[in-house]
């Protein structure tokens, strides 16, 4: 038995807290995050509910809940929608060599170029603004960080003694790229997923904040301290929620990649 | 020399079809953008026969391969047309917002180096050391924190308590060099943390693996001294990964750049691409979109091309 890493224990604790909340936010709130309430505008924590009110008197807590799962849920399908096609692209790339690999790499260098606040202002300016381009624009930067990683990683497997093996055996290279290849490195895929969630985390927090993001009165994070920032003097939990809770939730899924990798790379330890 | 001139040459030619390459698309996207600028400069009640007019002044009704060499070949003159609503010339309006994005951008480099170098060399001499500690906190902490938000704690903690900094706006350096300077301290200090988080990380993974190389090992045997190894072995070639990984975040820092100069209010760069989003000035997205490619492109090259001098073992390998 394994001991298992402090991190890994850290990180699993935050995100498991952020993934019940998102969850738990789409069947119950302490009060319906949406809900106006004027009389009681920019509470303290604590004095009106658990971590005050906004400028509209919408209850902060219930909109930290309700953001989790706005937050969470782009994040991963950003993350699973270019992390699979990064997949496919860089074992793909490692697998057949020569000019297709050149010719791809190329292609994944150039979106590299485009960092997802760019991606996401040239595509609000088609699609407008909301989810599909805040998800859109993640999952194109994703492309790139996956396929280097997945290639590099697949690059070092097709090097092994075993793979030689196979070949020997008639097995052909779509077979050993499903066999062997993709099962040796789906522990650094999900050790990935895990980390750039979180940095498709903070990117939707940047893009919401922005005004790119999902629309209101949808909560999320980035426009939570978009809206806190008028309200500096009066109300300043209003700028330490919200940042807190994304700091948080990364800082969680970073543990939580960083735990998942001492844990299954034996050179780590 | 050869032997140098030769890679960069090969990549040379990459980055020439790369950055063709991005502004075909940059093109193609802007060409999908529903809207008529014709209309968007001239307003809804613009007669039919005007808005005519406009549009072949603008060119519009060219041909779309014609208007992308246009475009292309006043890109190489530095004629990027002329801004929908600002009534000045793109290329101007980029050069102006300049003059804040590159020194922001430029002061949180510097920043996070200064802040990062020390930190991981101190921090790699004792593994599992009171600095060692610390700097980790520091990188995986600093890592998950939104610049944007540190940029509002700035903001609230400093600008508004003290008042040493102004907690938005820019005077512009023709109104003074030190109150340019100080407005731009924080929002640079705001975009430095994530990046000097990163860099630590991997100053001190680089400083201890190079620390354990055998040509440290054998120049401690033949009696150096432990600042001259420093100083003479690890630093140069702990630099290295250094420089890829700042290479590597200038995408992250162009992309800050735009979330802090929101926060601030500075009128740079990001503030323009946001603006003109909002104004629907299609002409200043496209070039201010290519003008970041660009520059991630043109950076990624330079790191590629100073690794080819910085470390000559590649040059073999290739």
């Amino acid at each position: 038995m394994k001991r298992i890493p402090i991190s890994l224990m850290i990180g699993g604790v935050i995100t498991a807290t952020l993934v019940i909340a998102a969850i738990l936010s789409q069947f119950w709130t302490p009060v319906d995050p949406s809900q106006i309430n004027i009389m009681h505008r920019l509470k303290a924590p604590g004095v009106e509910g658990l971590l005050g009110t906004d400028h509209f008197g919408r209850d902060s807590f219930s909109m930290i809940m309700a953001g989790a799962w706005v937050s969470l849920g782009v994040a991963f399908s950003a993350i699973a929608l270019g992390g699979l096609a990064g997949t496919i692209i860089g074992v793909t790339a490692a697998c057949k060599r020569g000019r297709f690999e050149a010719i791809t790499m190329r292609i994944v260098d150039v979106l590299f170029a485009f960092p997802p606040v760019l991606s996401a202002i040239l595509l609000a300016a088609i699609l407008g603004a909301g989810a599909t381009t805040t998800i859109v624009a993640i999952a194109l930067f994703m492309i790139p960080v996956f396929t280097r990683i997945t290639r590099s990683a697949a690059l070092q497997i097709w090097a092994r003694d075993y793979i030689q093996a196979a070949c020997m055996a008639g097995k052909t290279n779509i077979q050993i790229t499903l066999e062997h290849v993709i099962p040796n490195i789906s522990s650094q895929i999900i050790v990935q997923v895990a980390i750039q969630t979180g940095l498709g985390i903070l990117t939707e927090a940047g893009l919401s904040f922005l005004g790119l993001g999902i629309a209101p009165p949808t909560p999320s994070w980035g426009r939570m301290l978009a809206d806190s920032q008028t309200y500096f003097s009066l109300a300043p939990h209003l700028v330490y929620v919200p940042g807190i809770a994304i700091c948080l939730a990364v800082l969680g899924l970073n543990l939580l990649g960083d735990g998942l990798r001492d844990l299954t790379d034996p050179k780590r330890k | 020399m050869h032997c140098i001139a030769k890679p960069i040459a090969k990549s040379l030619s990459g980055l020439i079809i790369t950055l063709l390459f991005v502004s075909f698309i940059i093109f193609l996207v802007m060409e999908a953008v529903p809207g008529d600028p014709a209309e968007i400069i001239l307003g809804m009640s613009a007669q039919p026969d005007t808005l005519a007019a406009l549009r072949s002044q603008l060119g519009l009704d060219r041909p779309f391969i014609e208007r992308y060499l246009h475009w292309l070949t006043g890109l190489l003159s530095g004629d990027l047309g002329n801004s929908y609503t600002y009534s000045t010339s793109v290329a101007q309006l980029i050069v102006e917002r300049l003059h804040v994005t590159l020194p922001l951008t430029g002061l949180a480099v510097m920043l996070s180096v200064l802040i990062s170098l020390p930190l991981g060399v101190t921090a790699s001499a004792k593994p599992n050391g009171i600095v060692d500690s610390f700097a980790s906190a520091f990188s995986q902490i600093g890592i998950a924190l939104p610049n944007f938000w540190i940029g509002l704690l700035l903001i609230i903690g400093i600008a508004l308590t003290t008042g040493w900094f102004p907690a938005g706006g820019f005077p512009g350096w023709d109104n003074g060099f030190w109150p340019s300077l100080k407005a731009l301290m924080l929002p640079s200090i705001a975009l430095a943390i994530p990046q000097a988080a990163v860099l630590t990380r991997v100053t001190r993974a680089a400083v201890i693996e190079i620390t354990n190389e055998d040509f440290v090992r054998t120049a401690r045997a033949k009696g150096a001294t432990p600042n001259y190894v420093l100083w003479h072995h690890v630093l140069p070639n702990a630099l290295i990964p250094v420089v890829t990984m700042l290479g590597m975040q200038i995408s992250v820092l162009i992309a800050g750049a735009i979330l802090v100069e929101n926060v601030f209010n500075l009128p740079g760069m990001g503030t323009l691409a946001y603006q003109a989003l909002a104004q629907r000035d299609f002409i200043v997205i496209q070039n201010v979109v290519l003008f970041f490619a660009v520059v991630v492109i043109f950076i990624n090259f330079l790191v590629d091309a100073l690794y080819n001098i910085l470390d000559p073992r590649l040059r073999i390998r290739r």
